[in-house]
């Protein structure tokens, strides 16, 4: 009875995730349909829970369904209103051409994935990871792979994340901050904000024997910062100017320096020394968490904020 | 006995769900909609967060799931709220 | 399999649909598609632990996508600065 209890949960699932990417993606209002993608990354979520990816969904939830949807309302909320656009349909050879390509594509993916499964099925990456998980300093594996032995395709997404960073900042000024809110935003901003402080800093620490870790924290204090602007503060609670610009560097930064740094004993670039691993990864994961809700909460004001411009400490009036 | 317990609690917070849930369908404009979502929504998560707790032993996860229940609970009433203003603001600009 | 029918919604839409907005909606739930496929490969059954190195591919595919909606909902605000009665593909 409990086999297939889980069996229609996961069907249930699968059809709900199923019915929210495409009512999203054709709804007639945008507004309706990035809320439906937000409540799309939550079921997504779900479903990675029950795929036995915690570190996953917590990023999901968090970045997937959060942080991207805080982004892309903004995004509609800045918007001018269009002039009378009802978009013209696109001709019909046009629609039918493609859904047929994309279904073909679909149908070889399918078939491919299916023949490999079957046919080419081999030694597992994840057998070697959970063989090293001793020696990588950590205990929890997703972090163990993120921090150590993938370490160079992290410094790398940090890197990506940065060099987003710097074209939103290249592109213009930030959005015009929220008015200030009313009592009751702010009351809630004012305890969740500390909350959503220790937390990440919490998901930091825990990420090493437990499902958590830069990311998922990262995130978290990302939101912590969205949430205050949204209450109307006009400085996002972000330490001004150069502060700002060198925690978003020190991400990719910090990690570098280690990668070169283990270089200088005559091993390769980012390999640890053994009793060192623990330390350092945690090290460099500070760094990237900080940085990572730094570029999260820049992207999210959406451009250069005033305060650059005008040479740094003058308040908005 | 502790599970037969956790488990009449976890099914009665999922009948307020399906309650909310209905009500969210079927009542005619937004005002009582949000306050069929946010009553029965809340006391069905808090409903099945007790029956889950009696499912935990460790005090650090019952805390957490606490945590999640008053979080939830904070959340939804501050949204509640400001949907409702909002909604009071286009009546005015519209009346 | 869910994971390659999500791909295709996504890139189905992404393709056709004329405003932007949509169509970076439309490639974050392609992204979700290509991930439901990975970690669904990483799966190993309910008794041993799942494959580690998937889901962190997953984790940075994330951090990536929201990066990229970022620049991508940047660029769309310039775009519709720029020209704003123009109907731009």
């Amino acid at each position: 009875m409990t086999f297939d209890a889980l069996l229609l949960l996961d069907m249930l699932l699968a059809a709900m995730m199923l019915m929210l990417a495409v009512a999203a993606l054709h709804s007639h209002s945008l507004r309706q349909g990035i809320i439906l993608f937000i409540v799309f990354g939550l079921v997504t979520a779900l479903a990675w829970a029950r795929l036995r990816a915690p570190d996953v969904a917590l990023a999901e939830a968090a970045i997937g369904s959060g942080v991207a949807g805080a982004l892309l309302l903004a995004a509609l909320r800045d918007r001018k209103p269009r002039k009378q656009k009802t978009p013209m349909a696109r001709p019909a050879w046009q629609v039918l051409t493609v859904t047929y390509l994309v279904i073909g594509l679909a149908l070889t993916a399918s078939w491919a994935f299916l023949d490999a499964q079957a046919n080419h099925a081999g030694p597992r990456l994840g057998a070697m990871v959970q063989a090293e998980l001793a020696n990588s300093g950590v205990a929890n594996p997703v972090t163990a792979v993120l921090l150590n032995f993938r370490a160079y395709d992290t410094l790398l997404e940090l890197a990506v994340l940065l060099a987003a960073l710097l074209g939103v900042l290249a592109l213009g000024p930030e959005r015009t901050a929220p008015r200030a809110a009313g009592p009751v935003v702010t009351h809630l901003v004012a305890w969740l904000t500390p909350l959503l402080i220790v937390t990440a800093g919490y998901l930091l620490w825990v990420g090493a024997h437990a499902p958590g870790g830069a990311f998922q924290a990262g995130a978290l204090l990302a939101a912590a910062g969205i949430v205050v602007r949204l209450s109307g503060n006009p400085h996002t609670g972000l330490p001004s100017g150069v502060w700002i610009r060198m925690l978003a560097v020190a991400g990719c930064g910090v990690f570098m320096f280690v990668g070169l740094a283990s270089m200088s004993g005559g091993a390769n670039l980012l390999q640890y020394p053994a009793d060192w691993a623990g330390t350092l990864i945690l090290l460099i994961e500070i760094f990237a968490t900080l940085a990572i809700a730094a570029s999260l909460v820049l992207v999210y004001l959406g451009g250069r904020p005033e305060s650059w411009s005008s040479g740094g400490k003058n308040a908005r009036a | 006995m502790i599970d037969l317990l956790s488990a009449g609690l976890i099914v009665g917070g999922l009948f307020f769900y399906v309650a909310g849930t209905v009500g969210l369908i079927r009542l005619p404009d937004t005002l009582s909609r949000l306050h069929a979502v946010t009553k029965a929504d809340n006391l069905g998560l808090g409903l099945l967060v007790f029956g889950l707790l009696l499912q935990l032993s460790d005090p650090l996860s019952m805390l957490k799931v606490l945590l999640i229940w008053v979080l939830v609970l904070a959340a939804s009433a501050a949204g509640g709220q400001l949907i409702a203003r909002h909604l009071q603001h286009k009546r005015e600009e519209s009346s | 399999m869910l994971g390659i029918v999500l791909a295709a919604l996504g890139l189905q839409a992404a393709i056709l649909q004329q405003d932007a907005i949509r169509r970076i909606l439309a490639i974050n739930v392609l992204g979700v598609g290509v991930f439901l496929v990975f970690i669904a490969t990483a799966y190993q059954g309910a008794d041993a632990p799942p494959d580690a190195v998937p889901h962190a591919l997953v984790l940075t595919g994330i951090v990536v996508a929201v990066a990229a909606t970022a620049l991508a909902l940047a660029l769309q605000r310039r775009m519709e600065s720029s020209d704003v009665d123009a109907d731009d593909e």
